[in-house]
């Protein structure tokens, strides 16, 4: 079983709100200082689901990452969870893409790559969090695609795939090759193990350029970019919070009952 | 470009009936037709659409296309997909409107993908620029610590998926006229390569999470499943329903349908009490609505604070039972 995972790499979306700063005028986000990027939680989960596919049908995994060459990390990351091989597709017509730039390029990227039975997306970035580039990829391969699944697995030639619903789940049956975007409900990642990580520190992350993957500057001309980001913004948005004390949390807590029975 | 024009909304249809969302998107539908002195019509899929085609035009539509097939009872993204594009590739609408559902999380970025449109998802406003006349859609972005506002200059159809209840239900009109046009063609069954094998609905005990009047949600402080318990009897104390931030979820104390948050439920209770909660933005954007937020913490910097109401800096395992305890108390009294 031969698995292709896009994951992303991503500001670290866990750093504090206070601690969040944007630059307004060019509609992007300050990376504090010191706080180094990370892959992006749900395409983590992805590496996740494709590693436990190995674990049961063996096959590899490759991973690639759009983005600068410091993707090599997330890709890195990715190898010592079980990952086998990756690329970084680094090219500056590849920068500030809108969700269909970045499914072009990723799209040429596989096609390059071929022979895969799964591609696996996460369900959305972490950081601009469009949810779409997994299913516009799949179009431009030409294969079906399930979304926001939360377990997979292969049977007889076939994908089965439990997706979340807000009252539930449906379970999916789709054939090989398919994309599956996959969602945190999967679980949590495993922890890279002594070996893993020595694995990837090893290893040499080949990075493509727009022309090694046969990209055409056509289809990356910023000028008709099918969406475009006008404005970015951070709500000011404080409330007075009136504390409850007592001289015991236990007093504190009682005389919250007493606030908040005249609400109930 | 030009030969785009109208709003098209995507409907749903929840057992017999107009979804809620669908009438929402109605409601929104209308209003962003009206500033752009154009139509507003809705698709409906399904083999039960009866009256429903009269329902959407007392809503506010003014057409009606009406896609009746048994593979369209229940949501298949391959014939979903299918019909919308080729509706879309004959009405050539301007404008297209989706839930942020199940279903439309699915089709909006699929159908996108398939028309070469431009779409933002789970939006929480939608406007019409007036002088570009162009949709401006709002959305949250990195974890909702930020609002991002997103056009599309050419690519057609400008698409949107609305995240539930963040506009009013379109007001219902049953004098209004409108036209119930059935769509022509067939599914074509060999495009449709994936199979819903079943769809299982998980029964919550006591009251749904988006419906209740009080909600308790515990985080990742709670620290055991044994804890898990207190934030249950909180919520059972109340009459209200758990709710659960993702690493409460990830631990398996909760079930995945109770993580409320951007990537969860959305919900506005009357009361929210968030129980050793840190307060990420991707938490609370779910929770903002609500109208009375208290945070338990025994971390006086925690942003839970900055959206709260009331709190309590403390060790939850001490205040908890003594909140309950004296709810009880009172409640009964
Ligand atoms: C794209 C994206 C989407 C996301 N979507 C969601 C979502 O939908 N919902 C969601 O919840 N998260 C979501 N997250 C994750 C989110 O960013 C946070 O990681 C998460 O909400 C943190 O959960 P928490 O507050 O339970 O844990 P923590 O941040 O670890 O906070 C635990 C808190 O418990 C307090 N505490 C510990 N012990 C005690 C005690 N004994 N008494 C009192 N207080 C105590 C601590 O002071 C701390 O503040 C998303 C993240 C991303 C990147
Ligand atoms: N630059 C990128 N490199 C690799 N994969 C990406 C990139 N951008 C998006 N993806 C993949 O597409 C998914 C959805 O992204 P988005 O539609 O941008 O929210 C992510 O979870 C990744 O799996």
């Amino acid at each position: 079983m031969n698995t292709i995972v896009c994951v992303k790499q991503v500001l670290d979306p866990e750093i504090p709100p206070a601690k969040f700063k944007i630059d307004a005028e060019a509609k992007q986000v300050i990376p504090p200082p010191g706080v180094p990027p990370v892959i992006s939680v749900y395409d983590e989960r992805a590496v996740e689901a494709a590693c436990r596919l190995k674990d049961k049908h063996k096959g590899k995994i490759t991973v690639i990452s759009m983005g600068s060459a410091k993707a090599s990390d997330v890709i890195k990351h990715a190898i010592s969870m079980g990952a086998d091989d990756g690329f970084v597709l680094q090219d500056e017509a590849f920068e500030n893409l809108d969700s269909f730039g970045t499914a072009y390029v990723l799209g040429k990227a596989i096609q390059k790559i071929g022979g895969y039975d799964l591609v696996l997306c996460g369900r959305q970035a972490a950081d601009w969090g469009a949810g779409q580039v997994g299913s516009i990829l799949a179009e431009i391969l030409g294969i079906p695609v399930v979304t926001l699944a939360f377990a997979i697995e292969a049977v007889d030639k076939k994908l089965r795939v439990k997706r979340v619903l807000n009252d539930g789940y449906e379970v999916l049956e789709a054939p090989m090759p398919s994309l599956i975007t996959v969602s945190s409900e999967i679980g949590l990642p495993r922890l890279p193990g002594g070996m893993g990580l020595m694995l990837a520190r090893k290893k040499q992350i080949p990075v493509w350029k727009a022309k090694d993957i046969g990209a055409e500057s056509s289809q990356l001309d910023k000028a008709k970019a099918h969406t475009e980001v006008t404005s970015l913004s951070v709500p000011t948005r404080k409330t007075e919070c009136e504390l409850i004390t007592g001289g015991t949390p236990g007093e504190a807590g009682v005389n919250l009952a007493l606030k908040l029975i005249k609400l109930i | 470009m030009d030969t785009h024009k109208g709003v098209l909304v995507c409907g749903e249809i929840a057992e017999g009936k107009l979804a809620p969302m669908t009438i929402e998107l109605l409601g929104v539908g209308r209003k962003l037709a009206n500033e752009l002195g154009e139509d507003l019509s809705t698709l409906l899929m399904g083999s039960k659409t009866g009256g429903l085609g009269q329902e959407a035009i007392a809503y506010g539509a003014d057409k009606v296309y009406m896609a009746e097939d048994g593979l369209l009872d229940n949501y298949n993204s391959d014939a979903y997909t299918q019909v919308t594009a080729d509706l879309c590739r004959k009405v050539f609408p301007s404008i297209m409107l989706l839930g942020h559902t199940d279903v439309g999380c699915d089709l909006a970025p699929r159908l996108n993908g398939r028309l070469g449109g431009g779409l933002a998802m789970d939006c929480m406003a939608l406007s019409v620029d007036p002088t570009t006349k162009l949709l401006v859609s709002t959305r949250l972005v990195f974890g909702g610590n930020a609002h991002a506002t997103v056009i599309s200059k050419s690519a057609r159809p400008q698409m949107a998926t609305l995240r539930p209840k963040t506009v009013p239900p379109a007001e219902r009109n049953d004098s209004r006229q409108g036209q119930v046009i059935p769509v022509e063609g067939k599914i074509d069954p060999s495009a449709l390569k994936i199979r819903v094998v079943e769809r299982i609905k998980e029964e919550v005990e006591g009251v749904k999470l988006e419906d209740a009047e009080f909600v308790v949600t515990g985080g990742r402080g709670i620290g055991s499943a044994q804890n898990w318990g207190m934030v249950r009897e909180l919520a059972r104390v109340l009459g209200g329903a758990v709710g659960a931030t993702r690493p409460a979820c990830d631990e398996g104390w909760a079930a995945v349908t109770l993580q409320v948050g951007q990537s969860g439920k959305v919900v506005s209770p009357k009361l929210y009490i968030a129980v050793a909660l840190s307060g990420a933005m991707s938490h609370i954007s779910g929770c903002l609505g609500s109208k009375c937020i208290v945070a338990i913490n025994k971390d006086k910097e925690a942003n839970i604070f900055n959206v709260a109401h009331f709190g309590i800096v403390g060790d939850y395992k001490e205040v908890l039972p003594a909140l309950t305890a004296k709810l009880k108390e009172l409640k009964s009294a």
